[in-house]
Order: structure tokens, then C-alpha cells, then sequence
């Protein structure tokens, strides 16, 4: 709400700085997203009076004007506007004015012909044009004849008058409106405002019932009333009148439509004005029947809702209520008669209608926000008699009443122990009575607290706590003290699955992987790949756009999405890890899916970035099986971590992808993405691992950390095999260390070559092994009698050839 | 020549020799030739049995003092000579000091996450729990129990992913609020909470606007929370996470689940207060919003509000990342650009 300061100081002493002014709106009532005077940054501007026009001899449409600017000599001024004439009063930009957008004026030739400054369009200076009035829209402003020449043009046109734009929060719907700011700043400022109740000036000669009847279904409209006005001239606006509204946002347009509006600013009542000739027989507030259209004041047409509130005469809606009005029953410059309407609408109803036809107009806004039912009737009488004062015209005796509202003013009880314990302060039952004074609400004592009766105008207070927040702002945010909660203690500590998260992240992180945090919302087709187990999608209702319209399943395909956005930035060393929550179905009936943590790496390019002394490390799988059996092995989880080879998952490598499970328990994968998926995201040979955390949370971890070093020495022995190239590595361990007798401690795998020297479909395996006696010396001869047996069982059971 | 006279010369060459030799391996032949079995000195020795008794011990103690002085020149030399193959060797070991080290990969917590755990942190240390919500909620959580009824208006601020008629993607952490007030038994003590989470915005993405961004709810319930222990508890957030010099202020404002509710300000970052172009010169930005717990939120939930109140507020990781580094578009923070994130590595503080 666009708020001129002039306007308010027609009821308050205020002398303060607008923006002052702004910022104790800002810290007491609402937002302030601006503090503006037009003026600003213009400079030079004065009214000029053309005192004789010709023909530019080398144009068919410039005009060559004597300009008087109050100064000893008239200015010669070339200008191309439709509208431009002698005798016209215009803004004259001087040689050397500033106008709108900063442009700076000089003298300058114009086909040939001097031109000393410019005679400005309403636009030109930094109007919007969707306020400028329709006469002036297409050429240059023309002022009434009273304005004096060689005068800034500023105060003639409100230019001078500082605009508080208020961003009125959903429950300060009184706040949009000049009276509503007024009872505000009047409770800010503890100043008393004057406002007057208006008396229609009836002609006793006219009835307003032989002239219209209406009925209305008060479950739509709580409150319906109608005027009518007699014999009015329409025309446009006076100045005064015009600048109120521009200065508002709102374009002028005559003095009826124009009267409409500016109760509408002024009470925040939305005011509609038809042209009674143009109504065919009574009228109805109802709902739209199936079928039935509409083409509104801006010329569009809709077809109305059942839901949609409307005004309809004897045969067809005249207008979306509280919406807009219809275009074939506007106010034009022939219409004599009037019908006003001042209502209150269902306010649902008129939310859902003004989205429904994306209508958003400064009445639904109101309506929608909510209105004061003390003054739909002052609203009416004042935009009849300014109607009569600014056009014309007779005003019909009486109201046409077809709904009327008048609730019950609430009373609520409150203390000033309450307000105490609630806001922290200590504030006595006396100050708190005069803050309520302020905001003129009445309060009586009563009991050991007040009775306060809240005015309709404030029909956003119900409850105590309402109260507390008035006594609150008014007394001041700043004079609240500053406490920190006391009363009994509380523990701040992580839960253990807080714990193992965190440490997931710290471990991979010291691992080398980055935390990324990619979108949860994502495409089908990406939310389906890297399946850890069935599921159905989950799928937005209305998605924005097809790129986020579908819950992932997986964090991978993010993680993929990264390393494409990276590549395309030729960024080609990539290693992100990302933790977050995946989304399953069981079954399609399922709405809600179940939500479960996941954590997920990819590697790509090199691992360490390429030193000027050092080799580059290309990742391969065993890059990211270490990452990932090294980030196992650091959350302490009990039992053996097993790898198997698998070709479960299509977007993995059918030959380099491993299933990961612990203690039986599968957690995850780690391989190679498939090439065709590394194609498919326009990136290179990567790695991949995504494990379910909820799972690695939830099993049981190994708080048996510590085993004491044996204080004796422990025998390496070596051995080297060659076996078929099919036999993998679990399968010798599990030969080893199953046959390895009770001082076998370790088995460290140190080479593996199938080149030159092994024959075809062998491979050559080494590996080192440790033996310790934890309570003894061991013996050699023991040592030797366990590391042949091993030998023994690797050639009997896997064919090995020891080397 | 006397045999002292012959010892004399054997010891004068020595020591000369000694001096001369510039390896180590000849001087370890000189030092063997000198005072070996084969040596000059051995060989002059013979000659003592030709002098008279008496003059002998003499001379077999000036032998001896020879010997002395020859080991003794050996050994200095030797150092000496291995000290100078010592100093040969590091000069010739000299290195670039100034090339760079070899890279160490070190990943980074996302600086969003950085941003969430500085809150757990601090709040874990103020005796809060964390709480961490579903992120596909129910209608109900997210909206009716935070006091905002279908049609109120208020839900046109938010506008919200649906999945059905009930379910949706939470766009705020508020409905942890309700979920935490219906759990929590209050004859075990206070409910002091805060819940960080992802949060879902039915918006275009544009440099100020994510459909996905973070958010860290704030609860405290009890007999006797005021809005002063909100003010408190909000500047000594500002001043651990910002830095004493920061300060807060309160403006009204509106949530249908706080009552009464504001927006907080804390001290411009940029400018310290004193205005600039960020804080559009008013030297304050807007970080949160706040207010005291709605007595429907709490009634909804099964806790009287005639006992129990407190305070709620919610916080935006995104927007604070964006304000402390001076981030202008969100989007970067989802793109996981590494040259991006790889920025936020500087941890000291
Ligand atoms: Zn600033």
C-alpha cells in the first residue's frame, strides 16, 4: 500500500522526517519496503506556457514552439508530441534538467532548428505508465490554467510528496487504507485523529427504491448496500484528485471511477460504480451458474466458476464481485445515472475467484484481507457526496440494503501478570491501560486485570495474546529486556544416530570427498536409477518443471548431475560424497513414501590433483573400494565386510561393481557407473558407492576397539602363488585363513601380476603373512608347520602352484 | 742422527702428510703406514737397543708421544675431511623450497552444512536437542497444527509441493514444532529444540529463489519462557555466530503459528550499522523470524497453553551463507561446483 504522507497529515501532527517516519512504521507495525519522493534525482523542471506553435519546415510532425519560462525571453523548443498546441501550460525540461532515468537535457538541434530543452510526457519524468491517465498517455501533460509559468513543476503534479510503500502483513488488512494508517501512527504517536462521519446529501425528491432493489445471499455477502446518483456529468478528475491516485498506483480515469477509488484508498473499501441505464432490472449478488461468462473492465473474457461470486442483473452477470466490474456495464462518458456498491464479500471465496481468473486486483486484495464493517456505510455516503461535489448530479434518498453485518464487538479478558510472564517485562496494569487507550481500544477494569472491547476496524485481534503483541510493539521491541531461558536443565547432546551421521561426513571428508548437496526432486528416469530395492516413484502433484517432478531414490544421480555441471566447467577432478534422504514406495496405493538415509560418493579424473612432481592418479575401482572400505571400517560396525561381484544394477558396471555387506547385512554397492550412463550424463570413466546410512546407523557397532600389541616378536613368511585367473582373492583368504592355524595374524596381499612368465589364464598372486603368539616367544618350527599346511591346502584346494 | 732426531723427522713428515691428504681413505693408509708394525716408527725403535740403558725409557716415551701426536692429527683431520664431504653433500642436496607440496586430498563439509552445524553447536551447548522431521510431511503437521486452517490465507506465502490432497514436501521445519509438542513429556523437563532440515518452496529458481533450501527450527517450551529470554537467546546467537560487536532488533511481523511474532534484524554485515547499498541503508538485515508460540499451536497439540508457552524461531542457512560471504545466487549452493566449494576450507574459526 503506496501511503502519501501529505494524506496523513491531514489528520495527525506529524513533522518528522518521512523517513523517519517510515522506519517507526517499520519497527512498530509493518514492513516498509520503501520511502520515496518522486522528485528525487529530477532537476530543472518548470511550467512553461506555449505562447505561439509552427511547423517544423524539414518534419511533417515536429512543431517548433515560443515557450514562456518565467524567464526575460521565451525558450524556442521543438516538439514532436500528437497533443502539443499553443496556449497549453506544460513541463518544460530547462537545458541542463535532469528528467526520468537519470537522462540530462542539453540544448540541441532538431533538424536543423535550435532546441533549447524539452517538453516532457508524464513518462518522461519518471511517471509509470500505468498511472498516467489516458488523455496524457500518447503525448505530453497539459496542465490546468491555474498553475503558475516558470515554476517548478514538482508540488503541481505530487512529485513532492513522500510515498510510504507499507508491505502489510495478512493480518493487518486495516492497514490498507489511509484511515487504517491513520489509527495506527495516531496509537504510535499517542496523538488523537479527527476523523469525521460523513452525511449523504439526499435529494428528498428521488427514492433510491423505485429507482433499484437487490438481493443478495449473505452466506456470499455479509453486508450489501447500494446508492444511486442522478444526473451526473462524467468527465476527468480534478488535479488534486488525479495526484492522490497516481501517487497511489492507481491511474485516473473520470470523476466517478475516480471517487470509487479513492474511498477505496481512504477506507479501504471497495467501492464498484455502474451505469444504471446499462442494468436490465434488479440486481442479485449470487454464485455463477454453469456456462455463464463474463468480459471484465480490462476487455478480457472468462468463463465463471459455480464458485465464483457474481453481480448479476434480470439476465447475466455484471461483474466477478469483489473482483472487477463487467466492461458492459461501466461507468463511460455518457452515463448519467450511477448505482455505487459497498459490500463485504465472502473473503475464500474472493481469494480462490481472483486466483481462478488471475485477477488480482487492489479490491479482491482487500477483500481477501478482510473489512472494516463500521464504514461500508461512510465509505458510500462519502463517495456520493464527493460524486455529486466532482460531477454533478442528484443523490438519491435512502440505502438499498440486502445484507447487513454488524458482529458483536469481541471482549477480552487480560491481566498484567499475563502480559508480564509472557513478554518478560514488568509492566503495570495502568500502562498497559494506556497503551489500549492509544490504539483506541476501550478496556475496563475488571477483577485483577482489563476488559478490553476491540474495535471492528481491528479484526485481527481475538485472543489475549493479540493483546500482549499490541502492548508489546506499542511499549516497544527495543525496551524488552534481554534474558536467556532459566528453570530446570536440560542436556544438549547429539542421539547416537546424530553421531554416526556426523561422523560419516568428518570421515569422508578426511578421505578426500567433498560434501555436495544436490536437488531431492529430480526426473523420473533419474529417480529410477541405482535401485538399492523396489520401489515406486512418489511424483509431484503439479511440478514447477519436469527436471524436479519426482522424488529420488537415489542419491547417485544427483551426485552424477554434479559431475556434468563440473565437467561442462572443465573442472575434471571430481570426488563429492553427499548424505541425505532417498524416498521409497512399496507399493503404488503407498502416498507417503518412507524415508531413508543414504550416503553416496563419486570419483572421476584424478584422485590427487596432478603435482608438477608427481605422476597423476587416475581413480580406478580399488580407489573407491578403499575409500569406502576405509569409511566402514571407521564407523566400527561389528562383523566382516564382504564384497561380491555383481551385476544386479544396469547402471553400473556389470564387471567392476561389488555388493557390499556386513555381517550378512547388505548395505550398499561400489563399482564403476556404466558407460553408457557416464555417456548418457556427459561425463567421464567414474566411481561410485552408495551405501544406506539408515542401515549402518541402526547395526550394531564394535565398542571392542582395543586389543593390547603383543610384547613378542611376530615372523613374516612369504609366499607367492599362480592359480587360475578366475579364483579370486576372498577365495585364497578364506583358504589361508581358514587353514591358518591359531598364530596366523595377518595376511597382506602385496602383488598381483599376470604378464610375462605366467602362463595364459593364470595369474601370479603374492602375499605376506604375519604370525604372533600374544602370551610367547613363537617358534620357527611352528611357524613352518602352519605356513606348509597353508601351501598344502592352496594346491589342494585351488590348484595353486607355490613359487 | 740421533734416534730422537730420526723420531723428530718420522713425526714432522707425518704431520705434514697428514695435512696434505684429502680423502679419507688416504688418510686411513697414512695413519696405518704411520703407526702400524711396518711403520717408520717401529722401524727407528729397533734402533734403541743401540743407546745406553739409561737413555732408553726416555726415548720409548717420546716414541709414544709421537704416536699420540700423530693418532691425535689423524683423528682432527678426519673430522675435518668429513665434515667438508658432509657440507659437499647438502649443498649438492640443496632444493627449490619454494615449489609447492604435493596436493593432499581433503574434502569439505558443504558450507551450508558449515553454517547448520555452527547452530547445532551452539545450541547443543545452550542444553537443545536436535530434532530432524520427515521431509515428505503431512498437511496437517505442516499447516493445520501450526494454526494455518485450509483457506488461510497465509498459505499463499508458501507455496507448496503437493503429492496428495494430504501429503506434501514440508516447506518449512515449523511442523517438527507440533511433532515435538505432541511427543514431549513435560514432567521430564523443559522442551528445548532445534531441527535443521532441507525444506521444499514451489518457486522458479532465479539467483534469490530455490525450490530446495535449508532451515533450522528453534523451540523452547516451558512454564516460564518470555519473549525476553527470545530476545536474549537471539543475540547471543547473533554474537556467537556473528561476533560480539553484532547487535539484534525486533520488528513486528506476522506467522500464523507465533503470537506475538517478529522479524529480527542483526547488525549489516557489510557495513557494520552504519548503511550501505546491502542493507538498503538502514544498516540491518533481515535473517529470521521469531515469535512466541501461538496458544492454538500448543492447545492442537495437547499441551495447555495456560501452563506451558515459549518461544519459537526459524532460521535460514542459505540466506546466512549468502549474507557472510557475500554469495548473490542461491543456486550455486546445489550446483556442487568444486571450484565453488572447495572455497569454504578455512575452519580456524
Ligand atoms: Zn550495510
Amino acid at each position: 500500500m503506496k501511503v502519501s504522507y501529505k494524506w496523513l497529515k491531514q489528520y495527525l501532527d506529524l513533522n518528522m522526517p518521512a523517513k523517519d517516519l517510515g522506519e517507526k512504521i517499520e519497527r512498530t507495525a509493518v514492513e516498509v519496503d520503501s520511502v520515496d519522493v518522486a522528485q528525487t534525482g529530477l532537476k530543472k523542471l518548470v511550467i512553461g506556457h506555449i505562447l505561439s506553435m509552427k511547423d517544423h519546415p524539414e518534419s511533417d510532425h515536429l512543431h517548433i514552439c515560443e515557450v514562456d519560462v518565467g524567464e526575460d525571453q521565451p525558450l524556442q523548443i521543438v516538439c514532436g508530441a500528437p497533443n502539443v498546441a499553443a496556449d497549453q501550460k506544460v513541463i518544460v525540461a530547462l537545458p541542463g534538467s535532469r528528467i526520468g532515468g537519470n537522462v540530462k537535457i542539453k540544448r540541441s538541434k532538431m533538424r536543423g532548428v535550435e532546441s533549447e530543452g524539452m517538453i516532457c510526457a508524464l513518462d518522461e519524468i519518471g511517471f509509470s505508465k500505468d498511472v498516467v491517465p489516458k488523455e496524457w498517455a500518447d503525448g505530453i501533460y497539459v496542465f490546468d490554467d491555474s498553475v503558475p509559468v516558470g515554476e517548478p513543476v514538482y508540488h503541481y503534479l505530487g512529485m513532492d510528496d513522500p510515498i510510504i510503500d507499507l508491505d502489510v502483513t495478512p493480518n493487518r488488512g486495516d492497514m490498507l487504507s489511509i484511515l487504517g494508517t491513520v489509527h495506527e501512527l495516531a496509537a504510535i504517536y499517542d496523538q488523537h485523529a479527527d476523523i469525521k462521519t460523513p452525511v449523504a446529501n439526499e435529494d428528498s425528491q428521488i427514492d433510491v427504491n423505485q429507482e433499484i432493489s437487490a438481493t443478495a445471499d449473505s452466506s456470499l455477502a455479509k453486508t450489501y448496500k447500494l446508492r444511486v446518483i442522478k444526473g451526473v456529468k462524467v468527465a476527468p478528475s480534478p488535479s488534486w484528485l488525479q495526484i492522490t491516485l497516481w501517487n497511489a498506483g492507481v491511474r485516473p480515469i473520470n470523476n466517478v471511477v475516480d471517487v470509487t477509488n479513492y474511498i477505496l484508498l481512504k477506507y479501504g473499501q471497495p467501492l464498484h460504480s455502474f451505469d444504471q441505464d446499462k442494468i436490465d432490472g434488479n440486481i442479485q449478488v449470487r454464485l455463477a451458474q454453469q456456462g455463464e461468462k463474463i468480459t471484465t473492465l480490462d476487455e478480457e473474457d472468462h468463463e465463471l466458476s459455480t464458485n465464483d461470486i457474481v453481480i448479476a442483473d434480470n439476465d447475466h452477470p455484471i461483474a466477478i464481485a469483489g473482483v472487477m466490474g463487467g466492461f458492459n456495464t461501466q461507468i463511460d462518458d455518457q452515463t448519467t445515472s450511477v448505482v455505487l456498491e459497498s459490500a463485504i464479500f465472502d473473503s475464500i471465496r474472493i481469494r480462490k475467484t481472483a486466483q481462478r481468473h488471475v485477477l488480482h486486483s487492489e479490491a479482491s486484495q482487500r477483500f481477501e484481507r478482510g473489512i472494516n464493517p463500521d464504514t461500508v456505510e461512510a465509505a458510500i455516503d462519502e463517495a456520493a457526496n464527493m460524486i455529486q461535489t466532482l460531477a454533478g448530479g442528484k443523490i438519491a434518498t435512502g440505502i438499498v440494503t440486502a445484507a447487513d453485518y454488524h458482529p458483536e464487538l469481541p471482549t477480552i479478558f487480560m491481566t498484567a501478570e499475563r502480559t508480564n510472564h509472557v513478554l518478560g517485562t514488568k509492566l503495570t496494569l495502568a500502562e498497559i491501560k494506556k497503551i489500549f487507550d492509544r490504539l483506541g481500544f476501550t478496556s475496563e477494569d475488571h477483577e485483577d486485570g482489563l476488559n478490553v472491547t476491540i474495535p471492528a476496524r481491528r479484526w485481527d485481534i481475538h485472543i489475549d495474546a493479540d493483546l500482549f503483541e499490541e502492548v508489546a510493539r506499542i511499549y516497544g521491541y527495543d525496551k524488552l529486556p534481554a534474558t536467556l531461558p532459566t528453570g530446570r536443565q536440560t542436556i544438549g547432546v547429539l542421539t547416537q544416530p546424530q553421531k554416526v551421521q556426523r561422523a560419516s561426513r568428518q570421515i569422508l571428508e578426511g578421505l578426500g570427498l567433498t560434501q555436495a548437496i544436490s536437488y531431492s526432486l529430480t526426473t523420473e528416469s533419474k529417480a529410477k536409477m541405482f535401485l538399492m530395492r523396489q520401489s515406486e516413484v512418489t511424483k509431484l502433484l503439479s511440478p514447477m518443471t519436469q527436471d524436479h517432478a519426482v522424488l529420488r531414490m537415489n542419491l547417485l544421480s544427483g551426485l552424477l548431475d554434479d559431475v556434468a555441471y563440473n565437467h561442462a566447467h572443465k573442472v575434471n577432478d571430481v570426488a563429492l560424497y553427499e548424505s541425505g534422504r532417498v524416498f521409497y514406495k512399496d507399493n503404488i496405493d503407498q502416498v507417503r513414501p518412507e524415508e531413508v538415509e543414504h550416503i553416496a560418493g563419486v570419483i572421476t579424473g584424478n584422485f590427487d590433483n596432478p603435482a608438477w612432481n608427481n605422476h597423476i592418479n587416475p581413480v580406478d575401482f580399488y580407489q573407491m573400494k578403499g575409500i569406502v572400505n576405509q569409511f566402514l571400517i571407521n564407523l566400527g560396525i561389528n562383523g566382516d565386510i564382504e564384497y561380491t561381484a555383481t551385476d544386479q544394477y544396469s547402471d553400473m558396471h556389470p564387471g567392476r561393481t561389488a555388493n557390499i555387506s556386513i555381517h550378512g547385512h547388505y548395505v550398499g554397492f561400489v563399482g564403476q557407473v556404466h558407460p553408457k550412463v557416464t555417456k548418457q550424463f556427459k561425463i567421464k570413466e567414474t566411481y561410485a558407492f552408495e551405501l544406506n546410512l539408515q542401515e549402518l546407523i541402526d547395526l550394531p557397532k564394535n565398542d571392542d576397539q582395543y586389543q593390547p600389541i603383543s610384547k613378542y616378536p611376530s615372523i613374516k613368511r612369504d609366499i607367492s602363488i599362480v592359480v587360475d585367473r578366475q579364483i579370486t582373492n576372498d577365495q585364497i583368504l578364506a583358504v589361508m585363513k581358514k587353514r591358518g592355524g591359531a598364530y596366523l595374524s595377518d595376511i597382506q596381499l602385496f602383488d598381483v601380476y599376470d604378464g610375462k612368465n605366467v602362463p595364459d589364464g593364470k595369474k601370479s598372486m603374492a602375499y605376506s603373512l604375519t604370525y604372533v603368539n600374544p602370551r610367547d616367544t613363537l617358534k620357527d618350527e611352528v611357524v613352518t608347520t602352519a605356513f606348509e599346511k597353508i601351501k598344502k591346502r592352496l594346491t589342494d584346494d585351488l590348484k595353486a602352484e607355490i613359487r | 742422527m740421533s734416534l730422537r732426531d730420526q723420531l723428530t723427522e718420522i713425526k714432522e713428515k707425518g704431520l705434514t702428510d697428514i695435512k696434505q691428504v684429502s680423502d679419507l681413505k688416504k688418510l686411513n693408509e697414512i695413519r696405518v703406514h704411520l703407526l702400524g708394525k711396518k711403520g717408520p716408527i717401529t722401524a727407528a725403535l729397533r734402533g734403541i737397543k743401540d743407546l745406553k740403558p739409561e737413555e732408553r725409557p726416555e726415548v720409548g716415551s717420546y716414541a709414544n708421544k709421537i704416536r699420540d701426536a700423530i693418532a691425535q692429527a689423524v683423528t682432527q683431520h678426519r673430522d675435518q675431511l668429513e665434515q667438508a664431504q658432509l657440507d659437499a653433500q647438502l649443498a649438492e642436496e640443496k632444493i627449490d623450497v619454494t615449489l609447492p607440496g604435493k596436493p593432499v586430498s581433503q574434502g569439505q563439509p558443504h558450507v551450508i552444512q558449515q553454517i547448520i552445524d555452527e547452530f547445532v553447536d551452539l545450541f547443543l551447548g545452550m542444553g537443545y536437542e536436535v530434532l530432524q522431521g520427515p521431509e515428505v510431511e503431512e498437511d496437517k503437521y505442516n499447516f493445520e497444527r501450526m494454526n494455518l486452517p485450509k483457506n488461510h490465507p497465509a498459505r499463499d506465502m508458501q507455496d507448496t509441493f503437493y503429492i496428495s490432497k494430504e501429503i506434501l514436501m514440508r516447506s518449512q521445519t515449523s511442523p517438527m514444532q507440533a511433532r515435538a509438542l505432541e511427543k514431549h513429556d513435560f514432567s521430564k523437563g523443559p522442551l528445548k529444540m532445534i531441527s535443521p532440515g532441507i525444506v521444499y518452496r514451489r518457486d522458479t529458481d532465479d539467483p534469490t529463489h530455490s525450490h530446495q533450501f535449508h532451515q533450522v527450527e528453534g523451540l523452547v517450551i516451558d512454564e516460564h519462557i518470555t519473549m525476553a529470554d527470545l530476545k536474549g537467546t537471539l543475540i547471543t546467537m547473533a554474537q556467537k555466530i556473528f561476533g560480539n560487536k553484532f547487535d539484534i532488533r525486533l520488528r513486528p511481523s506476522y506467522f500464523p503459528f507465533t503470537e506475538p511474532s517478529v522479524e529480527v534484524d542483526v547488525t549489516c554485515f557489510n557495513c557494520m550499522g552504519k548503511g550501505c547499498d546491502v542493507c538498503k541503508h538502514t544498516g540491518w538485515i533481515e535473517v529470521l523470524g521469531a515469535g512466541m508460540v501461538h496458544p492454538n499451536v500448543l492447545n492442537m497439540a495437547g499441551v495447555d497453553s495456560k501452563v506451558y508457552g515459549g518461544f519459537a524461531f526459524g532460521v535460514g542457512p542459505d540466506r546466512f551463507a549468502m549474507l557472510k560471504y557475500g554469495v548473490d545466487d542461491i543456486r550455486d549452493f546445489y550446483l556442487d561446483d568444486v571450484r565453488f566449494l572447495n572455497q569454504f576450507n578455512k575452519r580456524g574459526n
